[in-house]
Order: structure tokens, then C-alpha cells, then sequence
């Protein structure tokens, strides 16, 4: 997601004429720093509410998402803007967007309780009770489709920071091995490599049963498991990178190293970084998915993917009710499959310029 | 046979690349006739299609590019029309190219005896015994020493001079009709490269070949060519055998580009060079009519931005061909370019003293067993020279020689094994950056070689420039910091909006502009400029270094300009220090090093460097070898295992004495004083009455049309 900041910006444009035109309205919207007020707009609400509604109460709980509205529109917008020369990035970001526009307006749609039990069994578009279940409802008589669509929130949301925070490891690793060499480098290598050589599976469960189930394990498992192989991309970007004059002008300046690694480093090695993040972040998405049908990530009754394909599991083995795992597992591929297309689409223009 | 018939004729050919901005003409009516055993060089700045033609030539255009008009004739034979099949057969057997990176050519996992018979076995069918047998005669052709160790070499175990005469051998294995050279030696050092250009001579003589020969250096085309085109933005500007462009240059572009070189005679305070201004034209945005149009001091509305804009004869009937609709109204004599003189700068007080430097490193190398054993690498041996304010001082040598290692333990990013390096009161010899104070830091700055890596591609240039300034407490206010960039930028004839641009938006020569910018910008007391023109082209190569000196002499910088081309160090510095595997071989003032006595590898460098000036006479001397290891270096004088004076059982035992000639004019050599002033010049020039030597003689040489 924080793709859309730094790729914002027109590709390698030729010298502009000196007197440049008024900016339009898209723009504007374009500039680095309007993106990063708009992915803090849509982000910082929507985890807010997820991860913290709960000590906060059901109503802060719906209205924080109220501004993430906006911003989430407004930044779909810019995305295929700034990306309509590939298609396939398009189609992924629509994906992804799809979902990230559900997690933001959920409260707001005309939806059922996702935990209200009204109907059980009920197949998909039957009315029921006296409610139209356009998705079919689960074995408890839960609507699917407002399980499905309050669902993707903890997912979207347990992801990315997971992803996120797995990065700002890896990549403060990355730069330490890569720049300051030495036996910073063997050191962090060795320790990479030895979490490297186990199972990541092995490895989540390892942790998630010694630290308890919750989300936030999640994310230090995330990051246990995420953090070598970022460290090592960022650290072969920095090993190519700090050769560069630009890093010797820097040091001949008398420039502090956590400054040159922050400053000087970071933002060129970002393309493969980005790239990669989109790919890591359909990979989470995967893992976490699985740890909650393993029951060691999210708990119920909340609605999760994961945890529906794990209730679903059982009563789906029929025909008649596979729709129960045949929903939330297509719309974990739909949003895998978004975050991987824009991966592609970003690296297929990446190679074009 | 009466007349023999041209080898190669290109007839209007126009070639055109596909983008996404759409098509691009990269080559626009270009004309060519080479005859058998005729040496023809293209020369042209980069971006002008020299290459293009060449790939052309091979059709090897790829996918995005297209021949859209015109024809070439290989032997009468139209190459657009042929079959695949029939490209294939000519191309390796009738045509060869030799590319500029001679690692790039040759595969890395095949042995080069493997490499050179495929060449005669795949094209001539004949028995894999004579073709290796072929190949090692060749090889011996090329000059290289021991050929059949070479036979048995993969590539990366031999040196970048001998991969280039593989490449050259196994583009003449198959006896081609045809030879492209594409920029042949740019990777390679001067010695290296003279040798090379040696070889590439004799090639036409030898085996009656006729070669292209592309190049962005002058020097290296009155070396090896007959004739030469001169392309300016993808169009042949001016055309005809060397003498007569050289001499007699028609077209204001030759004019402009041979005024930007510094030939001997150029002299940056009597006769600076005079740079062509403005900047190349995007092949998508060339102007109407003359593509040289803005750039050129003669532009007449009405005649030269019009089209067509053929290539008109010079005389009736002379091969000497220009593209300009004026050259006849030019009055050539008096359109001589304007020298701006300047005072000469006095130089002040001293400001760096170096006294014995050594950095040595040891490296560690593992042997199969447990035990490694330590090797020393002498990057820097007891170096010894006195810097004064104003003052320009060359380093020259080519690379290996430890110039970059001296850089780093001067900016203190390495620490120095031994000796001292005296600024003002401070030793900085073992004080790392960190521990430098704001002040000691600001006062050295550094200009780099690269400029697409002297600026960070992701930020723009001015926090690049402001960063400089805030660091070094210039100002802090952000206004003030402002207004400084902008004025840096005035300084350095940017416009000011380029502050908010990235580099990527900028060319070469602007980008070196921001390091400079970015190196004035802490007022530095003594700048260290590591080749900060070589990867510039040579029209802005003029602007750059005339700008470097345009502040050194507003500020009163010292400046420590590191070097391999001794044209530039001749126009530039006051004093010159010539390193070898990390010694000083000679030193001493500019005019001193360019007359006799030489040092023996001063004398070679001098003889290597090629002079883009038909008048100019040198001494051949062909150094053999290649540089030695700095690990493994000669016992003696480092020279010696290449020296052509080398004296058994003294040179190759004994470290050379320092010779003291002139007032600090210092020759480290085992010859005794009578034998190196008895040495003859390098460089003489003809039509000079007297035969004088090289220094006086560069006052008369002055590339002037008759």
C-alpha cells in the first residue's frame, strides 16, 4: 500500500518547460505528500477500529471509519491514474481496492449483524425469515455476505501491519548488515539464516503457542518469519548501492551512518522493495488466514476468512453447502491475486522506463 | 579494373527507433563509401547515432529499431533485401565488429582457443586442429606475448588489453571484408590503448581490411582513419579525408567541437577553451531546418531553418562534403572563436603538505589449509608534494596507480599506514572523518568522475545542495539556505528552477554542474576533483572545466585534479605529479613534465595520449605489458618491468634515486642526469621553423584554419 506514495510520481517525465501548466485537480492529488495524507486518512481509522474498538466502544468503532471514506476513493482514484499504462496493475488495484473499500464502509451498509444466527443452512439468494440472504447463510444462520465483507477488515488489517512491521525490521536489519558490513553482517546473517532454515509454518506455530493467540502475535511471527528474507533483499540493495558516489560524498561529509542508511539508501533501494512488499503481502495474508483456521490467530465469534473456512469446513464437505467455504476462500484468492497483479504491474513498468 | 569497387556505401539510409513517445529518428540521409583497405572513423558526441549506423550495418537493430530509407551496399549488394540466411553467412565471415567492452564479447566459461575456432570452423568448415593452429598464429598477429598460454586462458584470467586483441583476432580470423570498431579502447588504459590503436593501423595494411572506425575522440581518428564523418544529432555534418577536415573544417559544429579540446597550444589563462553552447537536442524535440541552428554563431533566419538541407560539395568534385547552407559566406578566418584571456592566478601560501604518505593494505589470503598468509597491497608509497592556494595540481596516472587510494586517505575514509598529510597545523593522516571537526571537514570537499552517480537519484538538487550548506553550519535559516542554493546555481550557470528537479531530468554535464555546486557549497579550502570531466562528452567537457576554473579563481581553491588524460592536465594544471603502482615517477611544474628530461613512463604517457591535431608530430613509443599487480610489485623501480631504458641487475633490483632537475622538479629515475636531458620531445609540431621543444612549441600550435 505505501506503494502508491512513492510511485505516484510520473515515471522518468522529460525536462518540463519552465513555465509549468496550472496543476489539475488529479494533479495535485498526485503529489507525494497528498498520498501520504490520504493513506494515513484511510489507515490510521481503520486500524483504529480494528485493532482497538473494543476498548473503545461500538460507536467510536463505526464513526472513526467515517474520514477513511473519502480518502479511500480518492486514493482508488489517483492509483489508476497513475497506473493506467498497465493494465494488469489496474485490475490488481481494483482488487485490492475492492476490499479495502468494503473494510472502510462495512458499517455504514445496509447489513445484518454478522453474528446474528437468523437462518441456518439457508442456500444462496433464498429469502428466509423475512431476510434475503444473497450469499447463502453458515450453519449457526449467520449472513455470509456481512461475514464476508466485515471479515475482510481484520484481515486487511492484521496483514498489512504485520507486513509492515516485518519491513521496517527487516529493512533497518538489511541496511545495518549491508552498510556497516563487517561483523554487524555476520552476525545478522547468521541469526537470518539460522530463522531461515526453519519451516515458516514450524516456525508460527513455535511462537503463536508460546506467546497465546491474538493478533498482535501474529504480527511478531509475521515478523519473525517475514524479517530474514527482507533483510536480505535490502541487504543486496545496499551492498550495490553504497558503492555509489553519492554514499562517499555523503560519508566525506562527515554524514552519521544511521543518517546515510536512512536517507541516502533507503529511498533507492524502494522499487524491489515495493514490488516485493505486494508479494509479501498476499503471503500474509495467506499465513494469517491459515493460523486462524489452524485456531492460532484471530479468535470467534468475531467473522475472519480464515475462521469461516475453518467452520465451514466440516458442513461444506456436502455439494449443496460448499458455498460456505467456496466464499471466503475466493475472496482470499481475489485479494492474494490483487496484491500480486499490482506487483507485477508495478515491476513490468519498472522494467519499461 | 580501372576503379575498384566501394566495400561498403551507405545511400541516404535512414534509420528510426520506436518508443513510447513514438518514432524517434535516430539516423537521418547518411552517406558513406568505403573503399577496400580504407580506414573510415565516425566521430560524434554521444547520442548522435554513430553507433546506430554500425548496428545498422550489422542489422543488429533489434526489435524497436528500423532502416526506414535508403540502402546498403556490402560488395554491390543491397543488405535490406537479403534473406536471413544470407545476413547470417556474411556477418562473422565478410563483416566483423569489435565492441567496446572486451569482457562483454567473449563468453566467460570457454577457453579463448574454443572461442577463436569456432570462428574459422563454423564459417570455413575446416578440421578443428587447423583451426586452433589458425587461431594461435593470429594471436601472435595481435602481438600478444605467449600466445599459447593465452590459447588455454578463459577470459577473466587475462587483462583487459589482451581480451581486446582476442576480440580484434577473432574478428580477423575469418579474413572480413569488413571491420566495425565501436569506441574499441575506451575501456582501456592510455598505454593500453596506444598499443591497441598500433595494432588497429596496421590491420588495413596487413590483411587489406577496411575498417569503421566510431569514436567520440578526435585524437584517436587522425591516429587510425583516412577519412572521417562528423554527426552532429543523428545527421553526417561534415565529410572528407582527414587532412582537409581537420585543416580545413567547413561546418561551425567541427569548429566548435575542435575548439573544445585542448590540443597543445590551448592555455587556460591566454587561450581558454572555448565551449559550444547550449546543449544537444532531444532526437524528439531537433529544431527546424539545421539541426546545429541554436547552437550556432552564424545562424541566418531564412536559410537555416529550412529543409532540405543536402551535403554540398567544399570544391567541385572533392570528396570534402558539408551540411551547412553558409559555409561559403563564413568568413573561416575571421569567425575565430573569441578567447576570453585572464590574468594567470598567483598562487598564495602553502595550504597541503603531504610528506612520505603510505597506505598499504594487507589482505588476507586463505590457503586450501587452515593457515592463511598475509599479503600487502602498496597502494601509496612515500608520497611526497606541497599544495599552495590557488593553485591546480594533476595527479596523474592510469588506474591502479593509487591516485583514488590517496583520495580516500586525504577525505579520511581510510587511514594512512605511515607519513603525514599536513593541512594547516592538523595532520589528518590518521584522522578518520568522524573525528574530523565541521571546519577540517568543510574545508575538503570532492568533485567525482561518474555523473549519473554523483547525485542520489531520490532527492532533488536542491536539498542536495541545501544539505551541504546546513551541514556545514553555512546557514541555517531556511530562507537563507535558499537563497544560497540559488546562488550556487548562478554560480554554476543552472537555471534556478533546476533546484526542484531530480537528476534523472538532467544530462551529464548538468549533473556535474550540481557536484560541482555541491562541493563549492561549504566554501572548501581545497577541492579534490577525481576525473571530474573524462565521462563527458568533449563540447561539454570544455563548459565544465572552464567553469571549474572560473570558481577556483573567484574563491582561490586549490584544487587537486586527478587525471589519467594528459591533454586536460597540460591545459589545466600548475603543477603535475605523474604516479605509478603507487609512486611518484616524476613531478614538478606543468611545462617542466611536458618538455624533456621525461621520466621514462612520463615520455610513454606523453606518446600515448592521442592529439587531434594533423600538425602534430609524436615519438612512438609503444609500451609492452601490462601494469603489475599492486601485490605482487616489481622489486625495484615499479616501472621496470615495462621501461624501454630498463638497465638488468639495476632497475629491476634497486629502488630509483630521486633526481632532483629544476626548481622542484623531481624525476625518480635510475638513468643517469645527462641520459634523461638528452631525451628527445614527444610532441613536436610541424610547420614550426625552429625545432624547438613541446612547451615552447604549444604557443605556435594553434589549430587555426589557413
Amino acid at each position: 500500500m505505501a506503494s502508491v506514495e512513492v510511485l505516484a510520481t510520473p515515471p522518468a517525465a522529460p525536462p518540463v518547460a519552465a513555465a509549468a501548466p496550472p496543476l489539475t485537480l488529479l494533479k495535485r492529488l498526485q503529489r507525494p505528500r497528498v498520498c501520504i495524507a490520504l493513506l494515513l486518512l484511510m489507515w490510521l481509522p481503520l486500524t483504529a477500529s480494528v485493532m482497538f474498538g473494543g476498548y473503545l466502544g461500538d460507536a467510536f468503532k463505526t464513526w472513526v471509519l467515517l474520514p477513511a471514506i473519502p480518502a479511500t476513493i480518492l486514493l482508488y482514484v489517483v492509483a489508476v491514474a497513475s497506473w493506467r499504462e498497465s493494465p494488469i496493475a489496474i485490475i490488481g488495484v481494483s482488487l485490492v481496492f475492492f476490499w479495502l473499500i468494503a473494510a472502510v464502509t462495512v458499517p455504514f451498509l445496509p447489513l445484518v449483524d454478522p453474528n446474528k444466527p437468523i437462518a441456518p443452512f439457508t442456500g444462496v439468494g433464498i429469502e428466509k425469515n423475512g431476510h434475503l440472504f444473497l450469499l447463502g447463510a453458515d450453519f449457526k444462520g449467520r449472513d455470509m455476505l456481512s461475514r464476508v465483507l466485515w471479515g475482510c477488515q481484520r484481515v486487511l488489517v492484521w496483514g498489512v501491519t504485520a507486513t509492515l512491521v516485518a519491513y521496517v525490521v527487516g529493512s533497518m536489519l538489511g541496511l545495518m548488515a549491508g552498510y556497516l558490513a563487517k561483523w554487524w553482517d555476520q552476525v545478522i546473517s547468521f541469526i537470518a539464516n539460522v530463522l531461515l532454515s526453519f519451516p515458516v509454518m514450524v516456525l508460527f506455530i513455535l511462537i503463536l503457542n508460546y506467546l497465546g493467540a491474538s493478533g498482535f502475535n501474529i504480527v511478531i511471527a509475521v515478523t519473525f518469519a517475514s524479517a530474514p528474507a527482507i533483510m536480505r533483499i535490502v541487504r543486496g540493495l545496499t551492498l550495490d548501492t553504497k558503492t555509489r558516489d553519492y554514499i562517499f560524498a555523503a560519508q566525506t561529509r562527515g554524514e552519521h551512518p544511521l543518517r546515510i542508511m536512512i536517507y541516502e539508501l533507503l529511498p533507492n533501494a524502494r522499487g524491489p522493495i515495493i514490488v516485493d512488499a505486494c508479494l509479501r503481502l498476499g503471503y500474509t495474508t495467506v499465513a494469517i488466514t491459515t493460523l486462524t483456521f489452524l485456531g492460532l490467530g484471530l479468535q470467534p465469534p468475531d467473522p475472519d476468512w480464515g475462521l469461516m473456512i475453518k467452520e465451514a469446513a466440516k458442513v461444506a464437505m456436502l455439494w449443496k453447502f460448499s458455498y460456505m467455504l467456496l466464499i471466503p476462500a475466493l475472496s482470499v484468492s481475489s485479494l492474494i491475486l490483487g496484491f500480486n497483479l499490482m506487483a507485477d504491474g508495478l515491476r513490468e513498468m519498472s522494467l519499461r522506463d | 579494373m580501372t576503379e575498384p569497387s566501394p566495400v561498403l556505401e551507405c545511400r541516404n539510409l535512414s534509420i528510426s527507433y520506436y518508443t513510447r513517445a513514438g518514432e524517434v529518428p535516430a539516423v537521418v540521409d547518411f552517406n558513406l563509401k568505403l573503399m577496400p583497405g580504407e580506414a573510415h572513423g565516425i566521430v560524434g558526441e554521444s547520442g548522435c547515432g554513430k553507433s546506430t549506423v554500425a548496428l545498422a550495418i550489422m542489422n543488429y537493430l533489434g526489435k524497436n529499431g528500423a532502416i526506414v530509407g535508403g540502402k546498403i551496399l556490402f560488395e554491390g549488394a543491397d543488405m535490406r533485401t537479403m534473406s536471413e540466411e544470407q545476413l547470417r553467412q556474411i556477418r562473422g565471415s565478410k563483416i566483423a565488429m569489435v565492441y567496446q567492452e572486451p569482457m562483454a564479447s567473449l563468453n566467460p566459461s570457454m577457453r579463448i582457443s574454443e572461442q577463436l575456432a569456432e570462428v574459422p570452423i563454423y564459417h570455413e568448415g575446416i578440421a578443428r586442429a587447423e583451426a586452433l593452429a589458425r587461431s594461435e598464429a593470429l594471436l601472435e598477429q595481435v602481438r600478444i606475448p605467449d600466445p599459447k598460454r593465452i590459447m588455454n586462458s578463459y577470459p577473466h584470467q587475462i587483462s583487459g588489453g589482451q581480451q581486446q586483441r582476442v576480440v580484434i583476432a577473432m574478428a580477423l580470423l575469418s579474413k572480413p571484408k569488413l571491420l566495425l570498431l565501436d569506441e574499441p579502447t575506451t575501456a582501456l588504459d592510455v598505454t593500453v590503448e596506444a598499443g591497441i590503436v598500433e595494432l588497429i593501423k596496421e590491420i588495413s595494411q596487413t590483411f587489406g581490411t577496411s575498417l569503421i572506425y566510431i569514436s567520440h575522440n578526435l585524437g584517436l581518428i587522425v591516429e587510425t582513419c583516412n577519412r572521417v564523418t562528423v554527426m552532429y544529432s543523428g545527421e553526417a555534418v561534415e565529410t572528407g579525408d582527414i587532412r582537409s577536415v581537420f585543416n580545413d573544417m567547413r561546418h561551425p559544429y567541427t569548429r566548435g567541437l575542435f575548439n573544445s579540446i585542448p590540443v597543445p597550444g590551448a592555455d587556460k589563462n591566454a587561450r581558454p577553451l572555448v565551449a559550444i553552447r547550449g546543449q544537444l537536442p532531444l532526437p524528439y524535440a531537433r529544431p527546424q531546418g539545421c539541426y546545429f541552428g541554436p547552437r550556432c554563431d552564424h545562424f541566418a533566419a531564412g536559410i537555416c531553418d529550412k529543409r532540405p538541407l543536402p551535403m554540398h560539395p567544399v570544391e567541385p568534385n572533392s570528396s570534402h562534403a558539408v551540411r551547412c547552407e553558409r559555409f561559403r559566406e563564413i568568413d573561416w578566418d575571421a569567425a575565430k572563436p573569441k578567447h576570453i584571456e585572464r590574468e594567470p592566478v598567483a598562487p598564495g601560501h602553502m595550504v597541503l603538505h603531504v610528506d612520505d604518505l603510505t597506505k598499504h593494505y594487507t589482505i588476507e589470503s586463505r590457503a586450501a589449509l587452515l593457515v592463511g598468509s598475509k599479503k600487502t597491497v602498496k597502494a601509496n608509497e612515500k608520497i611526497t608534494f606541497r599544495a599552495h592556494e590557488a593553485e591546480t595540481i594533476a595527479i596523474v596516472g592510469e588506474s591502479g596507480c593509487g591516485k583514488s587510494t590517496f583520495a580516500k586517505v586525504l577525505m579520511g575514509l581510510e587511514d594512512a599506514t605511515g607519513g603525514k598529510v599536513q593541512l594547516g597545523d592538523l595532520n589528518l593522516a590518521n584522522l578518520p572523518v568522524q573525528q574530523r571537526d565541521q571546519g577540517t571537514i568543510s574545508r575538503l570537499q570532492m568533485i567525482f568522475q561518474n555523473p549519473f552517480d554523483t547525485l542520489n537519484p531520490s532527492h532533488t538538487v536542491g536539498s542536495q545542495i541545501a544539505r551541504v550548506i546546513r551541514k556545514f553550519g553555512r546557514e541555517r535559516d531556511a530562507k537563507k539556505v535558499e537563497e544560497r542554493v540559488n546562488e550556487l546555481l548562478d554560480i554554476v550557470k543552472l537555471p534556478r528552477d533546476f533546484a526542484k528537479r531530480r537528476p534523472r531530468q538532467l544530462s551529464g554535464g548538468q549533473k556535474q554542474r550540481v557536484g560541482i555546486a555541491r562541493a563549492f557549497a561549504g566554501d572548501p579550502k581545497i577541492v579534490v576533483a577525481d576525473e571530474p570531466v573524462s565521462a563527458l562528452d568533449v563540447s561539454v567537457q570544455a563548459a565544465v572545466t572552464g567553469l571549474l576554473m572560473d570558481i577556483q579563481r573567484n574563491n582561490r581553491t586549490t584544487l587537486l585534479f586527478i587525471s589519467h588524460d594528459l591533454s586536460v592536465v597540460r591545459y589545466l594544471a600548475d603543477r603535475v605529479v605523474v604516479m605509478y603502482l603507487g609512486q611518484i615517477m616524476e613531478k614538478g611544474a606543468t611545462e617542466e613534465i611536458f618538455s624533456p628530461p621525461y621520466h621514462p613512463y612520463t615520455e610513454a604517457l606523453l606518446s600515448a595520449v592521442p592529439i587531434a591535431d594533423t600538425r602534430v608530430r609524436k615519438r612512438k613509443i609503444v609500451l609492452q605489458g601490462e601494469m603489475p599487480s599492486p601485490s605482487n610489485p616489481p622489486k625495484g623501480c615499479p616501472f621496470s618491468t615495462r621501461c624501454l631504458y630498463m638497465m638488468k641487475g639495476v632497475c629491476d633490483t634497486i629502488p630509483p634515486p630521486q633526481r632532483t632537475f629544476a626548481h622542484r622538479h623531481v624525476i625518480a629515475c635510475h638513468l643517469d642526469e645527462a641520459t634523461l636531458k638528452a631525451m628527445e620531445p614527444v610532441i613536436t609540431v610541424e610547420d614550426d621553423a625552429a625545432p624547438s621543444h613541446a612547451s615552447s612549441a604549444t604557443a605556435e600550435a594553434i589549430p587555426s584554419a589557413p
